[in-house]
């Protein structure tokens, strides 16, 4: 099937306790297209996010990933189904007892698709597609800026040449210029690897630019969808308010956690 | 409103926990013993534990033989006895203080910085990030640890005990006057091959403790460094309690026929 979505999740939700995060997400995402969640804090959108990935179980719905259904998967199952994945997290979630390299190259050698030494030069190569040089293969990740260690993240998502990567809030907690650095490295490293793209955001400069289609979640629910040139008339009151960041709306800011 | 729902509330809680604890320690092992194994993780743990371990343990084992051939000499001149000394430090490490008293210095050691370390990377996301780069944390991250506790703590008991028999010397040949050939000889009469190895025996199950209580508080750590620090502060105090239960009932099991 030529049109069949990389990613269909259907009715998923999922509750902690008494707290229902997600209320029944419907969301396609299409080979090669980069689709952005945005919201506001805790309206679930990292939760979607770790389903998919198989970090958390929803109670109810399913996931396709390629049409396979990964909700109750097995777990060598779902280890295959992740070799297609890469991800960006938040904080860049580098692995701080090991150099850079070696972080870069992680996938790989756990697969062992390389040796050592090979791995240091993929690591190199995919340093050089973030921008950065060779010298900073060999140090450690507590070495690096808050820019540079998402930079390093992105490196390692790409490395094992994944069909769909992550991104977890990519601007957030950088400089403006840093972010739209990180902007345009999203871009580009997707358009060269040809890779699916879904990323979470709340900075609505980075979801315009890295974008083809923006999906909102509000209170579980996705209550608009459309591609990124609509975003401006989306005839969606709570759409407006969130793209520019006003406190007066329907969108009521929960003042206590 | 009724005085039985907080006591039911707290049971159900407990029962909940032992049931965690059994999961985790069955997937823990059963990675153990299943490819692939990462022998470069499992060294580096060997090392962290077993040889960084050694100063705490000397110097525990030391004092410890010195302090017991001093009370023994004190409490056993007043129904003449002192003979017999040599045999109740011999006999006193080997059986137990090598063991709980090297088991109890680690745990603060190992206990802690397992559960601080793992913790870390739980609160970090770099647990997340290892699932997404195809490797299951229990195997990558657990089971060395399990392995290494399992293996290094037994060498460890090995040098307390040996340590500990010469600080006994140390005492009682040059403050309590004792013949040196003679007090060697003594304890080397004395001691059998059970002594030791019940020793042993009791060493690779604390070591299973403290591996076992610091990998579990720090995986299962939440809440950014407040929770590390409760993880941190829940692995010694369970793992020093389990020692010194476990070490009556394993005594008990040894000794009593």
């Amino acid at each position: 099937m030529a049109d069949q979505p990389k990613i269909q999740m259907r009715d998923v939700a999922k509750a902690f306790g008494p707290k229902v995060v997600l209320d029944g997400i419907d969301l396609d995402v299409g080979v090669g297209e980069s689709v952005v969640i945005i919201g506001g804090s805790g309206t679930g959108k990292s939760v979607t996010l770790k389903s998919i990935l198989g970090l958390l179980t929803p109670d109810r719905g399913s996931i396709k990933v390629d049409g396979e259904e990964v909700i109750g998967m097995g777990s060598s199952d779902r280890e295959r189904v992740n070799h297609k994945f890469g991800m960006l997290f938040q904080g860049g979630a580098l692995f701080d007892s090991l150099p850079v390299w070696e972080n870069v190259s992680f996938g790989l050698l756990a697969e062992k698709r390389c040796s050592r030494s090979q791995a240091h030069d993929i690591a190199i190569e995919k340093l050089a597609m973030v921008g950065m040089d060779a010298p900073v293969a060999d140090l450690m990740p507590s070495e690096l800026s808050g820019g540079m260690q998402k930079r390093v993240g992105l490196a390692r998502a790409i490395a094992s040449n994944p069909e769909v990567i992550f991104f977890d809030e990519p601007t957030t907690g950088l400089d403006p210029i840093m972010a739209d650095v990180i902007n345009d490295l999203i871009v580009k490293v997707t358009r060269e690897v040809g890779a699916t793209a879904l990323s979470i955001t709340h900075d609505m400069a980075s979801a315009r630019k890295i974008a083809n289609r923006i999906a909102m979640l509000y209170e579980g629910k996705i209550i608009w969808q459309g591609p990124v040139e609509d975003i401006d008339n989306s005839g969606n009151e709570y759409v407006d308010q969130f793209i520019n960041g006003k406190a007066e709306g329907p969108i009521k800011m929960a003042m206590r956690a | 409103m009724n005085p039985f729902q907080p006591i039911g509330r707290v049971f159900l809680k407990f029962l909940l926990t032992v049931g965690r604890i059994v999961t985790f320690t069955s997937l823990g092992l059963m990675h153990a013993f299943r490819p692939p194994y990462y022998p470069r993780m499992i060294v580096r743990q060997m090392i962290d534990i077993g040889y960084y371990s050694l100063p705490v343990v000397g110097l525990t084992a030391v004092f410890a033989g010195m302090v017991l051939a001093l009370q023994s000499y004190t409490g056993f001149s007043r129904f003449s006895a002192e003979g017999a000394i040599a045999n109740v430090v011999v006999l006193s490490i080997t059986r137990e203080l090598g063991p709980v008293l090297a088991g109890l210095m680690v745990a603060g050691r190992i206990g802690a910085s397992l559960a601080a370390e793992i913790g870390t990377m739980r609160v970090t996301e770099q647990i997340d990030a290892l699932t997404t780069l195809s490797t299951n944390p229990m195997k990558y991250l657990v089971a060395p640890r399990l392995i290494a506790g399992i293996t290094m703590f037994p060498l460890l008991v090995l040098v307390a005990d040996t340590i500990g028999v010469f600080g006994g010397y140390l005492v009682a040949v040059h403050k309590l006057g004792f013949n040196a050939s003679n007090y060697l000889q003594n304890t080397w009469n004395f001691l059998t091959a059970e002594d030791v190895n019940s020793g042993l025996v009791k060493a690779a199950v604390f070591g299973f403790i403290v591996a076992l209580m610091g990998c579990y508080h720090g995986y299962n750590s939440k809440g950014g460094a407040q929770g590390v620090g409760r993880a941190t502060t829940n692995a010694v105090v369970s793992a020093s309690i389990l020692i010194l239960c476990s070490d009556y009932i394993l005594t008990e099991m040894f000794f009593t026929k």
